[in-house]
C-alpha cells in the first residue's frame, strides 16, 4: 500500500546537513579523535530493569543512559560527510548534527536539533524501529558491525531537556490567520499539528477519544512510552499554540463540510488504523477473545491495570495467547504478564526469523518469560456452556516459498492439530483504515483496502485542501512513517495555504 | 467540560441526564446514541440517545441504574460537569412510511424509542406504542407517546386501567393481530425484552428492529468490544448499528457477551458503594 522509502534526500536537506558539517566546531571534534579509535568503542547497552521485576509492574522497562554514556556513545559516530543514517529516517533528522551536539556535552542543543524536524523526539527514541531505519545503514555497523545507538541517543537528548526543565519553544511565526484542521491526534496528527503551528497557522486537533496521542495513548503500554512523556509532548505542541479538541468525532460530530462552513481552509486526515482485524475462525466471539486494539485501550487508556481504582475492567488471564507476531502483539503479550498471567503465549504462523516486531521487543519479551510457539495459528476457539474461552485449537505450519511480501508462506500442515488451555485470547494481527471519515466524505478517493488513496509526491487527496497520512493511507505501519508522511505534508498544506 | 443541565428520577432506578452537547444536539438522529464517562476514573459506557434540543444545545439520555457508571450517573447534580459525551455515534435508525408500526419499549427504551415515535409519526405512519412497566409508577413519558402515537397499550402493568397485566409476548402477539397489517415492529429495552419481541414476531415474519447494547469501549469501530452476530456475519453495533433486524441477530451470543464482566461489575460497584459514594 505504501510507496517504496524515499531513500533520496531532497537538496534542501542536503545543504542543511552541508551547513551542519563545515561548522567550524564541528571539524574540530571530528580531528580530536581518531576514526580509529572511534571505531574501537563497542556499542554501550541500554540500561533496563531486571526482567523478573519488571514483568511485575508497568514501569517503564528501559532506564536510559546517563550523560557520560551517552557522550562516550555518541563519540562512535563518525560525522560522515555524506550520512547515510539520514536517508534512512523518514523525517530526516540531521543525525550526525544532533549525535555530535550530545558528544560535545551540549544536550540541549542537541534536542532543539532534533526538535526542527521531529516534534516527538522523546517518543521517537523509544518506539522507532531504529534498526531498519537510521541504524541499519550506519557507517559503523559496515565498519565495525555495530550501529551507532542512534535511537538511544534521541531519547537521551529528549530526556535531558524535559527533566532539565528549560523545554524551549522554538520561534513562532506571525499569525496567518488560516484555520487548519486536524483529524486525529496521533502521532501524524501531532506532527503535522506542531509543523503548522511553528507556521503561525491556526491549528485545531480534533480527536475521538477523551486523551490526545492516539495509537501512543491507547495502543503503546507503559513500559515501552510512559504516558507522563506523552503528555509533555502534547504540552509542547499546546505551548506552540496548537488547539487540541478531544471527544469530538469527526465525521458524526462535525464532517468535514461542516467544518469547512465553519472557516477550515485545509484539512489533515491522520485517523488511524482503528478498524481491528480477526482471524475470521468459529469460535472467534467467545467471552474471553478480545482485539489487540480492545486489551490495550482497557489496560494504557482507561488504566484497567489498576481495576478497581479505575472503574474499566480487564481480563486477567491464566493462560493467556497471543496471536501474531508485530510490535502490537508483544506489548499484548508482555501487558498479560503484568497483569499475572502464569503462561503467556505467543503464537505466530511463520518462524522467529519473519517476526516483523523490533528485535528488542522480541528479546525483552524472551527474557519476562514469554513464551513463543512458532509455525502455529489458530483454527478455533472452544467455549464453555456459558459462551467463555476455555481452550484454542491450533494447527502447526510449515514454510513454504515467498508471498507477496517476500516472507516465506505459512502452509499448513495436515492433521497437526493441537488444543491449548487458554482463558485469554488477544488478535494482535493488523488492522485496517478507520471507515468512519471515509464513510461520511463524499468524494474521497479510497484504495482497495478502504484506505484513503493520495498523491505521495503531496499527501494529497481527492479533495481540495484535504491531505491525508499514517495509518489511514499505508494501512499498518509505523509511528515513525506515520510522521513522514505528516512532515510533508504540513509542507504541501502551508503551500496551499500560502496560494 | 460538557455541563449538567438536569438530571432527576423519573421513576425508582431510572434517571434522565441532560448535558450541554450543541455540536451534538445539531446532528443527532433517532437510534443514536453516545459514549460517557461520568468522571475521570469511570468506565466508557454507551447511552441511547432519548432526546435532544437544538436550541437549548442539549441532549437526554434515560438509563438504569445498574453499575458503578451508571451508579455515578445518577449521583451527578444540575450544574455539575461530565469529563466525556460524545457523539452522535452509530447509525441513525430507517424513519420512511412503513404504514403501521408497533413500537415495544421497556425500561430505558421507553426513553431510546421516543425520537423514533415521534419521526415515525412525522413521517406518516400509523404509530401503536406498547409499553411495558410493572405498575403505573414505573411508566414515564406516557404524555409523549400519547401527544404523537394513534394507540397507547401497556403491558406487564399491575392494577391499571389498560393492559392485560402481562409481559410481551403475549400482549405485543395480540396488537399485531388487532393492528394487521403491521409493516414493522420496533424493540427496544432490556435484551430479553428484545429478544422475546424478535422471537414473537418470526412466525408472522414482521420486520423487528432491535437496538443493541453490547459493552463498548470507544464507540467508533476501533476496538470491537462489542461485536455481535447478525446473518452469521460478525458485526460491530457502534458503527454497523446499534439497529439490527431481530430475527437475525445470535441473542445467545450477546446475552453472553453481555455478561463478560459481570463480576467485575459486581466487585467495581461494592467497591464504590462501601468507599466512594457520596
Amino acid at each position: 500500500m505504501a510507496e517504496d522509502e524515499k531513500k533520496e534526500l531532497n537538496a534542501a536537506d542536503k545543504a542543511r546537513l552541508r551547513a551542519g558539517f563545515d561548522l567550524d566546531w564541528r571539524r574540530e571534534l571530528r580531528r580530536s579523535v581518531p576514526v580509529k579509535e572511534r571505531l574501537k568503542i563497542g556499542r554501550l547497552k541500554m540500561p533496563e530493569r531486571p526482567a523478573g521485576e519488571r514483568n511485575l509492574d508497568f514501569a517503564e522497562v528501559n532506564l536510559g543512559l546517563a550523560p557520560e554514556a551517552a557522550r562516550e556513545e555518541a563519540r562512535r559516530c563518525l560525522d560522515c560527510a555524506n550520512p547515510l543514517c539520514v536517508t534512512g529516517c523518514p523525517v530526516a533528522i540531521d543525525i550526525p548534527g544532533f549525535v555530535k551536539l550530545v558528544e560535545a556535552g551540549r544536550f540541549a542543543e542537541a534536542a532543539r536539533k532534533l526538535k526542527e524536524t521531529n516534534s516527538l523526539p522523546a517518543i521517537c527514541g523509544r518506539v522507532c524501529p531504529q534498526e531498519t531505519q537510521c541504524e541499519e545503514v550506519c557507517a559503523v555497523k559496515k565498519a565495525a558491525g555495530m550501529a551507532v545507538a542512534i535511537g538511544n541517543l534521541e531519547r537521551f537528548a529528549a530526556d535531558f531537556e524535559r527533566s532539565s526543565g528549560a523545554v524551549d519553544i522554538p520561534p513562532v511565526a506571525p499569525p496567518t490567520r488560516k484555520k487548519v484542521a486536524v483529524i486525529g491526534a496521533g502521532p501524524a496528527g501531532l506532527t503535522v499539528a506542531g509543523d503548522l503551528a511553528k507556521l503561525g497557522h491556526d491549528v485545531t486537533v480534533f480527536e475521538a477519544l477523551h486523551e490526545a496521542g492516539g495509537v501512543l495513548i491507547y495502543g503503546i503500554p507503559e513500559f515501552r512510552l510512559p504516558k507522563a512523556i506523552l503528555k509533555a509532548e502534547i504540552d509542547y505542541l499546546r505551548r506552540l499554540g496548537v488547539a487540541i479538541r478531544t471527544n469530538f468525532v469527526v465525521g458524526l460530530t462535525a464532517t468535514i463540510d461542516d467544518l469547512r462552513d465553519q472557516g477550515f481552509e485545509a484539512f489533515f486526515i491522520g485517523s488511524g488504523a482503528g478498524l481491528p482485524g480477526f482471524m475470521k475462525i468459529p469460535g472467534e466471539n467467545l467471552v474471553g477473545v478480545l482485539s489487540a486494539n480492545e486489551y490495550l485501550t482497557r489496560v494504557n487508556l482507561m488504566r484497567g491495570y489498576d481495576f478497581p481504582v479505575h472503574d474499566t475492567p480487564v481480563p486477567r488471564a491464566r493462560t493467556a495467547a497471543v496471536i501474531g507476531g508485530g510490535n502490537v502483539a508483544m506489548d499484548s503479550v508482555r501487558t498479560a504478564k503484568r497483569l499475572g498471567a502464569e503462561r503467556a503465549v505467543i503464537v505466530y504462523r511463520r518462524s522467529r526469523a519473519e517476526m516483523p516486531a523490533r528485535v528488542e521487543e522480541i528479546h525483552h519479551a524472551e527474557e519476562e518469560g514469554i513464551e513463543f510457539q512458532f509455525l502455529a495459528a489458530p483454527v478455533r476457539c472452544l467455549g464453555d456452556e456459558r459462551g467463555r474461552l476455555r481452550a484454542m485449537e491450533c494447527l502447526r505450519m510449515e514454510l513454504g516459498e515467498p508471498d507477496a511480501s517476500g516472507r516465506r508462506r505459512p502452509v499448513p500442515l495436515a492433521g497437526s492439530e493441537y488444543t491449548m488451555e487458554v482463558d485469554l485470547v488477544v488478535c494482535a494481527i493488523g488492522q485496517s483504515p478507520n471507515p468512519l471519515i471515509p464513510q461520511t466524505t463524499p468524494g474521497l478517493k479510497l484504495g482497495k483496502w478502504g484506505n484513503i488513496e493520495v498523491d505521495w509526491a503531496t499527501m494529497a487527496t481527492s479533495l481540495p485542501g484535504v491531505f491525508a497520512g499514517g495509518d489511514i493511507v499505508r494501512g499498518g505501519a509505523t509511528v515513525i512513517l506515520a510522521m513522514g508522511d505528516a512532515r510533508l505534508a504540513a509542507a504541501r498544506i502551508d503551500a496551499y495555504l500560502g496560494r | 467540560m460538557p455541563r449538567v443541565l438536569d438530571r432527576r428520577r423519573l421513576v425508582p432506578n431510572l434517571h434522565l441526564i441532560e448535558v450541554h452537547a450543541p455540536e451534538i444536539a445539531a446532528k443527532c438522529r433517532p437510534g443514536q446514541f453516545v459514549i460517557l464517562m461520568p468522571d475521570e476514573k469511570g468506565e466508557r459506557i454507551p447511552l441511547s440517545v432519548a432526546d435532544w434540543d437544538p436550541g437549548r444545545g442539549s441532549i437526554t439520555c434515560v438509563f438504569l441504574v445498574v453499575g458503578t457508571a451508571t451508579r455515578k450517573l445518577a449521583a451527578l447534580k444540575p450544574g455539575g460537569e461530565i469529563p466525556v459525551f460524545v457523539g452522535p455515534l452509530g447509525r441513525p435508525s430507517e424513519i420512511a412510511n412503513f404504514g403501521t408500526v408497533v413500537l415495544a419499549a421497556g425500561c430505558y427504551g421507553i426513553g431510546a424509542l421516543w425520537p423514533a415515535a415521534r419521526a415515525l409519526k412525522a413521517a406518516g405512519n400509523r404509530v401503536v406504542a406498547l409499553l411495558d412497566a410493572k405498575s403505573e409508577d414505573l411508566l414515564y413519558w406516557k404524555d409523549r407517546y400519547l401527544s404523537v402515537c394513534d394507540k397507547v397499550l401497556y403491558s406487564s402493568r399491575q392494577g391499571g386501567d389498560q393492559g392485560p397485566g402481562e409481559f410481551i409476548p403475549g400482549p405485543l402477539e395480540e396488537v399485531i393481530k388487532a393492528e394487521a397489517p403491521v409493516a414493522r415492529v420496533m424493540a427496544v429495552g432490556c435484551t430479553y425484552l428484545m429478544y422475546v419481541c424478535a422471537r414473537a414476531t418470526r412466525p408472522p415474519g414482521i420486520k423487528t428492529i432491535v437496538s443493541l447494547n453490547p459493552i463498548m469501549v470507544d464507540g467508533t469501530g476501533m476496538c470491537g468490544a462489542c461485536r455481535c452476530s447478525a446473518a452469521g456475519k460478525t458485526k460491530f453495533a457502534c458503527v454497523d448499528g446499534p439497529d439490527f433486524d431481530g430475527h437475525e441477530v445470535d441473542w445467545e451470543e450477546l446475552f453472553a457477551r453481555r455478561q463478560a464482566y459481570a463480576g467485575d461489575e459486581l466487585r467495581s460497584l461494592c467497591r464504590y458503594e462501601e468507599i466512594e459514594l457520596p
